[in-house]
């Protein structure tokens, strides 16, 4: 088992985009060099045991950066550590990973046995440790049964199952995994994520996780890095990042329904919105002391908001009521703003109807408009700081 | 009622191969002022007995045995180093390996019996000569017994291996590339990787490529026609050879059907060998 840090990881892929040119031309070289910035200067440090998910949309560097870990890709700039050593000139089967493919990748020529066998094989070892290996991981993961079929005769979560084996037999410092989940259907994706959970306290081995389900993150996460344009946004406990969003795209990112965002301008103590004005309470004025006249945004997660007054409120039109049985969802306009509110499935309020919504002196958030960064947290939370 | 691809084959294939399979048991002899009599397998016992086709045959299975395997190779090794995703040359090394196969087989003949020209000034003679420092004894290889064959299989194996490489690289572009990557993190080096998962991955390709050019070796006859005309004394003379002189020289559509018969038997045996071998583990 080792930890993983990242130390300012770069990767930047050289592409040529051909350009148009005649037939005749075609022995030219002409095409531009384009350069893709896809990861942007990754510093991040997971500790021995930790299960870190990398989240975030398509395209935002999560699943180059794991390979970058697993030597897929090699970094562009920066420095790989696994463990005590610098990884950047190791080839991937020296650094001692295993990783999870989205596809699972098996072997398709080779049987369950073969395919979890075949790492070991590779190195050499004798027949009956191969042998008592292999046993006890899929006795594990309840593959004693398939080990002589082949993946063709197997289930999705069969498959996925053969792919996870594979990567426990080789008793690796550090798992990889690259959306092993996104395959299946939902009702085994949450059993799975039940059972990996399960198998990493089990094994307590450090596991890099890279999903786009931010519910997935949130519930295997020890801590989640969520990344957006190449660029890590905030790495922290899901707790914190529910409850102290370091900017706006975290703070919309965590948590369904997402999170209100309605501009206002600070005058004087005072949020004022299109639709109404908030006096802000006093514990709360020394954080935004220096931005008086600037605008900020109100975040507000919908599940703060409740359709009684409260210390602090604003009168809303209610336009769509999404009725979810335990409890029912408010989308209202507030002057210019579309807000969401949760309220109790037994609430008697209809579209169309004005209702007063309030929350609490402590529950939002504010952001500066300019920079998106979190200007000052809601008091609500169990854990101070990171 | 029946569909117009069923009435091409029957018209088309079934038809005359029927007729050619009734021919055959016939003494049917054009040119011939004889009437055509019912010989029953008379024909197929004269070939039976005939080292002329036992000669030929022995050709076209020792050309099989050449040329497959090292057509094979040779496709395997061009397709696995051309198949260089993003690689801007490898269009054109393709087209450069694939141009043979387009060319007409006459064409091909003119330019290798150049090559074969015999004497020091024959390019072939002289390559050898400059590789052997000199050792090599300049010989005329289309007029030579024991080099004729050989010439032979090497024209074909450069005009057939583009194709083959073709049909491997659509095979290795099948192979998705994580299962590369997966074996690389196993631990699996470059000649594991080949030999555990693109060759597994490339069986069936393989059989199939291996049974056309079978097929085609016990087809040989444009090559012969050219260049050797079965010669030197039956040396290159092939199955295919003895049924077009048989048919077309000496008029003999009897025995030239019951060859056409004995081909298509080889070619369904070789059909039920690869069938086999798939099966045997199917992915």
């Amino acid at each position: 088992m080792a930890e993983v840090r990242l130390h300012q990881v770069n990767k930047i892929y050289q592409g040529r985009t051909p350009s148009p040119k005649a037939w005749w031309e075609f022995w030219k070289s002409s095409s531009t060099p384009s350069q893709v910035h896809i990861v942007k200067n990754a510093e991040l440090k997971i500790k021995d045991g930790e299960f870190v998910v990398l989240v975030g949309p398509s395209g935002c560097g999560k699943s180059t950066t794991l390979r970058m870990i697993a030597g897929l890709e090699e970094a562009t700039s920066g420095e790989i550590v696994i463990g005590d050593r610098v990884v950047n000139n190791v080839s991937p089967k020296e650094r001692d990973i295993a990783m999870v493919f989205q596809s699972y990748a098996l072997y398709p020529h080779m049987t369950v046995f073969e395919n979890m066998a075949f790492g070991l094989r590779l190195r050499n070892l004798p027949n009956h440790e191969i042998e008592k290996a292999v046993k006890q991981a899929s006795e594990l993961l309840g593959l004693d049964k398939l080990l002589q079929r082949k993946p063709k005769e197997l289930s999705g979560g069969q498959r996925q199952r053969v792919a996870m084996g594979r990567a426990i037999v080789r008793k690796p410092q550090v798992y990889l995994m690259d959306e092993p989940l996104s395959n299946l259907d939902a009702k085994l994706r949450v059993q799975m994520r039940a059972e990996l959970q399960k198998m990493h306290r089990r094994l307590g081995v450090t596991t890099v996780y890279v999903t786009h389900d931010q519910v997935e993150a949130m519930t295997l996460g020890d801590r989640i890095v969520i990344m957006k344009d190449g660029i890590i946004q905030q790495a922290d406990s899901p707790l914190n990042l529910y409850e102290r969003p370091a900017n706006l795209y975290v703070a919309g990112f965590i948590g369904t329904p997402s999170m209100n965002f309605i501009p206002v301008t600070l005058q004087d103590g005072e949020l004022v919105a299109s639709g109404f004005r908030l006096q802000l309470p006093e514990d709360r004025r020394a954080e935004v002391g220096n931005h008086n006249g600037k605008a900020l945004v109100l975040g507000l997660r919908p599940t703060d908001l409740s359709d009684s007054p409260s210390a602090l409120s604003m009168q809303a039109s209610v336009e769509v009521i999404e009725p979810l049985g335990s409890e029912n969802y408010l989308y209202c306009s507030v002057g210019k703003d579309m807000v969401a509110a949760r309220v109790d499935g037994r609430s008697t309020v209809r579209a169309g109807d004005t209702v007063t919504l309030g929350f609490k002196a402590e529950q939002f958030h504010l952001f500066d408009a300019e920079s998106e960064l979190a200007i000052s947290h809601s008091r609500g939370g169990k854990s101070e700081g990171a | 009622m029946v569909s117009p691809a069923v009435l091409g084959l029957l018209l088309f294939v079934l038809a005359p191969f029927a007729l050619s399979f009734l021919i055959s048991f016939t003494d049917l002899s054009l040119g011939s002022p004889h009437p055509m009599h019912w010989v029953g397998t008379l024909q197929y016992e004269r070939l039976f007995h005939d080292p002329a086709l036992a000669r030929a045959l022995a050709n076209n299975l020792r050309f099989a045995l050449v040329v497959v395997p090292l057509q094979t190779a040779l496709a395997l090794a061009l397709a696995v180093l051309l198949h260089r995703p993003g690689w801007r040359l490898a269009g054109l090394y393709r087209a450069i390996f694939f141009a043979p196969v387009v060319f007409p087989m006459s064409l091909v003949a003119v330019i290798w019996r150049y090559l074969y020209a015999p004497g020091l000034q024959g390019p072939a003679n002289r390559l050898l000569s400059w590789l052997s420092l000199g050792h090599w004894q300049a010989r005329d290889f289309l007029h030579d017994p024991e080099w004729a064959l050989g010439a032979l299989m090497a024209l074909s194996v450069w005009q057939g291996v583009g194709l083959q490489m073709v049909i491997l690289l659509g095979g290795l572009q099948q192979i998705p590339s994580d299962l590369y990557e997966a074996a690389a993190l196993d631990g699996a080096g470059p000649l594991q990787r080949f030999r555990r998962v693109t060759l597994p991955m490339l069986r069936n390709t393989l059989i199939f490529t291996a049974l056309m050019t079978s097929i085609l070796a016990f087809r040989v006859f444009d090559q012969v026609q050219i260049l050797t005309h079965g010669g030197p004394a039956g040396a290159t003379s092939t199955l295919m050879f003895e049924l077009v002189r048989s048919a077309f020289e000496r008029l003999q559509m009897g025995r030239a059907c019951a060859l056409t018969v004995l081909f298509v038997l080889i070619v369904l045996l070789l059909t039920g060998l690869q069938r086999l071998a798939l099966r045997q583990r199917a992915l």
